[in-house]
């Protein structure tokens, strides 16, 4: 699946969030989306997971008009992990999980038995099929997190879309996360916070700032200390990770404050 | 909304299947139906009962000593115990139906203005004598169209350019049910006579009272009709519940969803509130009941909650016609008296809505 932003402009409450996007993601792709906040990431991706739409330029899925589908077409090949963050009722972990065959199913869920196991399998993966008989409003952030995943993932897309899917997570689930995401062979288009988990997940980033794109390429072409110095305000130093060779970003925190706030 | 269950399906297994609990409760209420129906200041034992029903559903005869006993049971109390199993079966799933709607476990099928519209509507027609060529189902019409102008009334003021959100459709319901209120307390003011304010009594308390063979199928049809749409609906309220990011990415379009099951909500609502009134508690209380029993998941709460709202307006319509004869005790205040101990209990033993 190949996922194409072409110009894409976004209006929200008279100001223009998102500025002529261009932006591709080839199959098979991770692409990090970066940047501050406010930048634009996330209005983004809604329009790929079609929560809003352009107010100009099109969104296409190898090479089809977002527009020209249906909602429901589109979800059965994209899925999203939005920050939406969970229900409002108390379903099982189980029963939310399967909700993620509602595009691929007319009325209520009811689930086959291959798509029991595919359930479960999405379960395994991000480690929450011990929680299948838990209410959800009672997991923490980050187990909720991984349900969610499990959720788009048990939708069968061929695009995954995810904004800031290490939200809420520890170290190991982080790392868990990502390395799964790479292993599942998807399409993924991904918005994520933290510079360094970017840089070791993606093949590609792209760093918006002020609703535009301001560079896309590999991590190391990206993240230079001038950019970042720009785009984020902050001084960092840059150097590579001694193993795996991606680029990782270090910074100090001003220390000459005092400590006490007055 | 943090509805914050823990449902006994969890631990009883047998609840989760979705045929014993729905099975027992349709049982239940045959049996309620049956007895209900017997009992009244003229108590008529259930197996003469089920004979004077089954000799007017044949045509079969009677003999003519049984004559006023057979008109007691067919034409005064089955149509009352009908209505009252229809609109508690009704309340119960709009009410479900709402709450996840406008994602807040306060609402009820009321909450958008529709009982304040279906009053002015009642009280219009009876100081104005409005619709007069519709002859008895004057008011019932005039309540049906108040509560259909209310609920316009509340979407049109709620929406804007990009859908409607669940809390403004809150917040406008709820501003425009106290204008309602102050147009009809006006007015009741003005009015010379004191049939309005005995049409506002009827209004504000409920009452199955009202519930002949003229009136109660139609009401009936529409509610069993919504009932059968909510049920398929199921689907679409569960993946609502998880927020309308998450359904647009799930193929749900949450605005227009929202939109055409509040409109089937309101007819239903309108229909039921133009026979009997508008009839408080049973559609907040009766699906968060369902859900602490079967669980969150709709097409279970959608199957249960009817049956069990339509076992409760049963008894609870008999014990108002019953407890102080001759006089009968206002719906609502019955059922506020059986499910407030009922709710609290509840949540308290299965701490429901948050709390270890």
């Amino acid at each position: 699946m190949e996922l194409r932003l072409d110009q894409l402009s976004v209006d929200l409450g008279g100001r223009r969030v998102v500025e002529q996007l261009d932006l591709d993601v080839t199959a098979g792709e991770v692409v990090g989306l970066v940047g501050p906040n406010g930048s634009g990431k996330s209005t983004a991706l809604r329009c790929v997971y079609r929560a809003l739409r352009p107010s100009a330029g099109v969104v296409r899925l190898d090479g089809e008009v977002l527009d020209s589908l249906s909602l429901r077409e589109t979800a059965r090949r994209t899925s999203a992990l939005t920050q939406d963050g969970g229900a409002d009722v108390d379903f099982t972990v189980a029963e939310l999980v399967a909700l993620g065959r509602t595009p691929h199913q007319r009325g209520p869920v009811r689930l086959s038995a291959a798509e029991r196991e595919l359930c479960e399998r999405a379960m395994a993966q991000t480690d929450v099929l011990h929680l299948a008989g838990r209410g959800v409003l009672s997991l923490s952030g980050g187990e909720r997190q991984r349900v969610l995943l499990a959720r788009a993932l048990v939708q069968e897309p061929q695009l995954l879309v995810l904004d800031e899917p290490t939200n809420h997570l520890d170290l190991r689930h982080q790392v868990r996360l990502l390395s799964h995401l790479r292993a599942t062979g998807l399409t993924i288009l991904v918005v994520l916070h933290d510079l360094n988990l970017a840089a070791a997940a993606c093949d590609r980033l792209a760093l918006m700032s002020a609703g535009r794109l301001v560079a896309v390429g590999t991590p190391a072409d990206v993240l230079t200390a001038e950019r970042i110095a720009e785009v984020y305000g902050v001084e960092v130093q840059l150097t590579r990770h001694p193993l795996t060779g991606d680029p990782q970003v270090l910074f100090a925190l001003d220390r000459s404050q005092p400590k006490e706030i007055r | 909304m943090t509805t914050f269950y823990r449902p006994l399906a969890a631990r009883l297994p047998a609840l989760r299947d979705g045929v014993l609990l729905p099975s027992a409760l349709a049982a239940a209420l045959v049996v309620s139906g049956l007895l209900a129906i017997g009992l009244g200041s003229a108590v008529i034992d259930p197996a003469d009962t089920a004979r004077y029903l089954w000799a007017a559903v044949s045509g079969g005869t009677i003999s003519a000593d049984e004559v006023s006993r057979y008109q007691i049971v067919w034409q005064i109390r089955t149509p009352r115990v009908l209505l009252a199993a229809v609109v508690g079966a009704g309340l119960a799933a709009v009410g479900a139906t709402v709450q996840a709607l406008v994602r807040n476990p306060l609402a009820d099928p009321y909450i958008l203005g529709i009982s304040s519209g279906a009053s002015v509507g009642a009280v219009t027609v009876t100081l104005f004598g409005a619709l007069a060529v519709l002859g008895i189902h004057a008011v019932s019409v005039g309540a049906f169209a108040g509560a259909m102008g209310a609920t316009v009334l509340v979407y049109a003021a709620a929406r804007t350019r990009s859908g409607i959100t669940p809390l403004r459709l809150v917040l406008t319901g709820v501003a425009l049910a106290f204008g309602f209120q102050a147009v009809m307390s006006v007015l009741i003011y003005f009015a010379p006579g004191s049939d309005a304010t005995s049409t506002v009594l009827f209004w504000t308390m409920g009452t199955f009272g009202a519930a002949t063979w003229g009136s109660v199928p139609v009401a009936a049809a529409v509610v069993l009709v919504g009932l059968v749409v909510l049920r398929r609906a199921a689907g679409t309220l569960d993946v609502l519940a998880l927020g309308d990011e998450a359904a647009a990415s799930m193929g749900v379009d949450a605005t227009r969803s929202r939109r055409w099951l509040f409109l089937l909500t309101a007819v239903v609502t309108g229909a039921m509130a133009a026979v009997s009134g508008t009839i408080g508690f049973v559609g907040l209380v009766v699906p968060h009941v369902t859900r602490l029993l079967v669980g969150a998941t709709h097409t279970r709460v959608l199957t249960t909650a009817p049956l069990l709202g339509a076992v409760l307006a049963v008894w609870v319509d008999l014990l108002a016609r019953t407890a102080v004869p001759p006089r009968e005790l206002p719906l609502g205040v019955l059922t506020a008296l059986v499910g407030v101990p009922l709710f609290v209990g509840l949540m308290r033993r299965r701490h429901a809505f948050g709390g270890a």
